[in-house]
């Protein structure tokens, strides 16, 4: 097509050992392993930590609301945090997000409120949010298929001539479906501004990463497409903000697509209704917890002196103002409309659709007059 | 053909001899012209001009950022018509043998039928989805499939067949306006069926049925392919002194309840005719909910006359596999005409 400016493939394999740029303790990586990028600024860093530990109070309520049953399900992203939000967190305002069931700490970045992120997992409707107001597609279940439509979202983009990014996560798993190569493959030859995230959190619920793929890591999979792939430590907020920084840069700029790899761990069960201790062992657990990636950043931002005690106290209010939040509207059951049911299939009205309708209305208000006289 | 000599007839004054891939051509031409957010893409659509022509010549016309070749991978091209309907633009994408949607099955029924829904109304996906279906074309394997019931059983799609020249003119035009999603599916048979036509026109809207031949003691209901073998078996009753109604259903969701109802009402009999498995097929339906409301009016079950409940035979047996206008009226001996 003639929008390809320039057809720049890529045949540079992604480094075998994960990109960072501050390693577990906390220190600023240098040489190498930093793969030519540099640390994000202080200001930027504590922006990211305030995000992710916002974030991370947000998922335990979540997850402790899932448990007294105030919720259907929610998948966690508990130890996912830098992955999410320093992939996030580089979109602009005008950029589309299309994220999966596990993505929600990062439309809670994106500014989408808890009660609307929620609808969904308690069961209310599909979806919660307005999409075009967040720029934030509806939450996908079907393992890689949103990746699709954020190829087509920013090829139709780039032929408006709008410079806007689309950047949409996949899971370790998710890579393996049909969905996840065709949309490569349409990013590549298309030469979209996607970024992929892959979260390569070691399992899709119990199937262990080996079990998933051969490939040595899985950003190697952007070599075969034609664009390139990074093998980030999904740990590192700063290595996964500036990595995407650039990716969505170079999109923007008609650089095409990129793929990341974030290597991260999901501490949490897939669901609340997986039981992880089948397929993996506590020890596991405890190795990726020593390697948190709020932990990490923290120890950094107290040697850089910017997290202050002041600073730490204020963030840890927002955070529990935000859990506060989120249990309230939690307590709220929202007022369903079963009528609204019929409302939103088709934007022409159709005979039939209003036959059942006016047949539930009327199973409704039988019920109703029932009730009443039985009081 | 080349694309730069062909030129598909535009508007014009007095009727000229247009086949329904002419026609089709024509539409989508005018609906490109008219409205710069259409776009068409699909395999081999660009300068081939698809495997049916149907697209002959649009690239040269409008340009590769308006009509291109995709990739090979069809849940790629569905799944990133989403992305563009979502972003304003309107897709139309052509799949291009019927059996070679399946892999786009997930993304037709999990996003592009469901995403108004889940979205209470704030995304609504202006796309159309071309698939060439059915066969009498002699194809070999997964070219003559009838894919229709899959479809039109998925709430949040629109699905139609047009029958002739000037209703693919007219239906495309209009599926291309429509904000929702709609299946337009092209019977292959009837591609070269030619009928005088001064464009543009516009026929019945695209949700209605049409009684395109009148008649007293049965009413045929047919779709696409079969509209032609309704019409055949309806002239060879004449000289059994049978007087048979046919109806074009045209659009298979929604059913046109009204158009069919009244036919039903008036002749008391019906059958309905496909060439898809008859079994769990689009007839099931239609002989059901003729059935239900318009028990009383019936002198008779409502029949299906459809293909065997096999997979599409090769070409050369495929005419045993699909219904026969005598087949129609053998089906119509066993009802009982005194009753
Ligand atoms: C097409 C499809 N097949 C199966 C499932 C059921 N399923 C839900 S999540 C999941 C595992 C996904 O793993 P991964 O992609 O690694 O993402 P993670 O959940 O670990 O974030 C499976 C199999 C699905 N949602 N979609």
């Amino acid at each position: 097509m003639s929008l390809n400016v320039e057809h720049l493939p890529t045949r540079t394999l992604p480094a075998e050992k994960p990109l960072r740029l501050l390693d577990n303790a906390g220190h600023a990586v240098t040489g190498a392993s930093t793969g030519g990028f540099s640390l994000p600024d202080v200001d930027t860093l504590l922006d990211l930590y305030r995000k992710m530990v916002v974030a991370r109070r947000f998922d335990v309520q979540v997850t402790a609301l899932t448990k007294q049953g105030r919720l259907a399900t929610y998948p966690s992203a508990y130890g996912q945090e830098a992955c999410e939000i320093g992939a996030v967190a580089s979109l602009d305002p005008v950029d589309w997000l299309f994220p999966t069931y596990r993505d929600s700490i990062a439309l809670l970045t994106r500014g989408i409120a808890p009660g609307e992120i929620l609808q969904s997992f308690r069961g209310d409707w599909h979806n919660g949010y307005d999409q075009h107001a967040y720029r934030t597609a509806a939450q996908a279940t079907p393992l890689a298929t949103q990746a699709l439509h954020a190829v087509g979202l920013a090829h139709a983009a780039r032929l408006r001539r709008d410079p806007i990014v689309s950047l949409t996560y996949l899971g370790d798993g998710a890579t393996s479906e049909g969905d996840a190569h065709e949309a490569f493959n349409f990013a590549a030859v298309w030469q979209t501004p996607t970024v992929f995230i892959v979260q390569n959190n070691q399992f899709a619920i119990s199937t262990p990463l080996a079990r998933q793929t051969h490939a040595t890591t899985l950003a190697d999979k952007a070599v075969g497409y034609g664009m390139p792939g990074f093998h980030v430590d999904g740990n590192d907020v700063a290595a996964m903000y500036a990595v995407t920084r650039a990716a969505v840069d170079r999109a923007r700029a008609g650089g095409g697509p990129t793929l990341i790899e974030g290597v991260t761990y999901r501490i949490e069960s897939h669901t609340n209704s997986d039981d992880p201790t089948r397929y993996r062992s506590s020890r596991d657990v405890e190795h990726w917890k020593r390697r948190d990636p709020i932990e990490r950043l923290e120890k950094y931002l107290v040697s850089e002196g910017v997290l202050t005690e002041t600073v730490r106290a204020e963030i840890t209010d927002a955070a529990e103002e935000l859990a506060a939040a989120t249990r309230e509207v939690m307590t709220v059951e929202a007022e369903l409309d079963p009528l609204e049911l019929f409302d939103h299939v088709y934007s022409r009205p159709r005979a039939a659709l209003a036959e059942q309708r006016a047949y539930l209305a009327a199973e409704l208000a039988g019920a109703r007059d029932q009730a009443e006289g039985g009081r | 053909m080349n694309a730069t000599t062909t030129e598909a007839p535009r508007t014009e004054a007095s009727p000229t001899q247009l086949t329904m891939a002419g026609a089709l051509n024509a539409a989508l031409r005018d609906a490109m012209a008219a409205d710069d957010r259409v776009v068409v893409y699909g395999e081999d659509v660009g300068p081939l001009g698809g495997v049916f022509r149907v697209t002959d010549g649009l690239q040269a016309e409008f340009g590769d950022e308006r009509i291109w070749d995709s990739p090979l991978a069809e849940s790629g091209i569905i799944g990133t018509a989403v992305g563009m309907a979502m972003y304003g633009m309107r897709p139309v994408v052509e799949m291009q043998f019927d059996a070679f949607s399946y892999p786009a099955f997930e993304q037709m029924v999990s996003h592009v039928a469901k995403m108004r829904n889940r979205t209470k109304g704030r995304v609504t996906l202006p796309m159309v989805v071309r698939i060439p279906c059915a066969g009498a074309i002699g194809g070999v394997e997964h070219h003559s499939d009838s894919s229709e019931t899959y479809w039109a059983s998925t709430p949040g799609l629109t699905v139609v067949m047009p029958s002739n020249p000037a209703d693919a003119y007219s239906m495309l035009r209009e599926a291309i306006a429509s904000d929702d999603p709609v299946v337009f599916m092209e019977p292959k048979s009837r591609y070269w069926a030619k009928a005088p036509l001064a464009l543009p026109v516009t026929t019945t809207p695209m949700d209605r049925a049409v009684v395109v031949r009148e008649g007293t003691d049965v009413t045929l209901l047919a779709y696409g392919p079969t509209v032609r073998t309704a019409l055949e078996a309806a002239e060879a009753a004449v000289d059994e002194g049978l007087s048979i109604e046919v109806v074009d259903l045209r659009s298979l969701s929604p059913f046109d309840d009204e158009t069919v109802g009244a036919s039903v009402r008036k002749t008391s009999r019906a059958a309905v005719i496909h060439e898809a498995a008859q079994f769990g097929g689009y007839g099931a339906e239609v002989a059901a909910r003729v059935t239900e409301r318009n028990f009383h009016h019936l002198a008779a079950p409502v029949l299906r006359i459809a293909g065997f409940d096999i997979p599409y035979p090769s070409p050369k047996l495929e005419e045993h596999h699909l219904p026969t206008a005598d087949r129609v009226l053998a089906a119509l001996d066993t009802w009982e005409w005194d009753a």
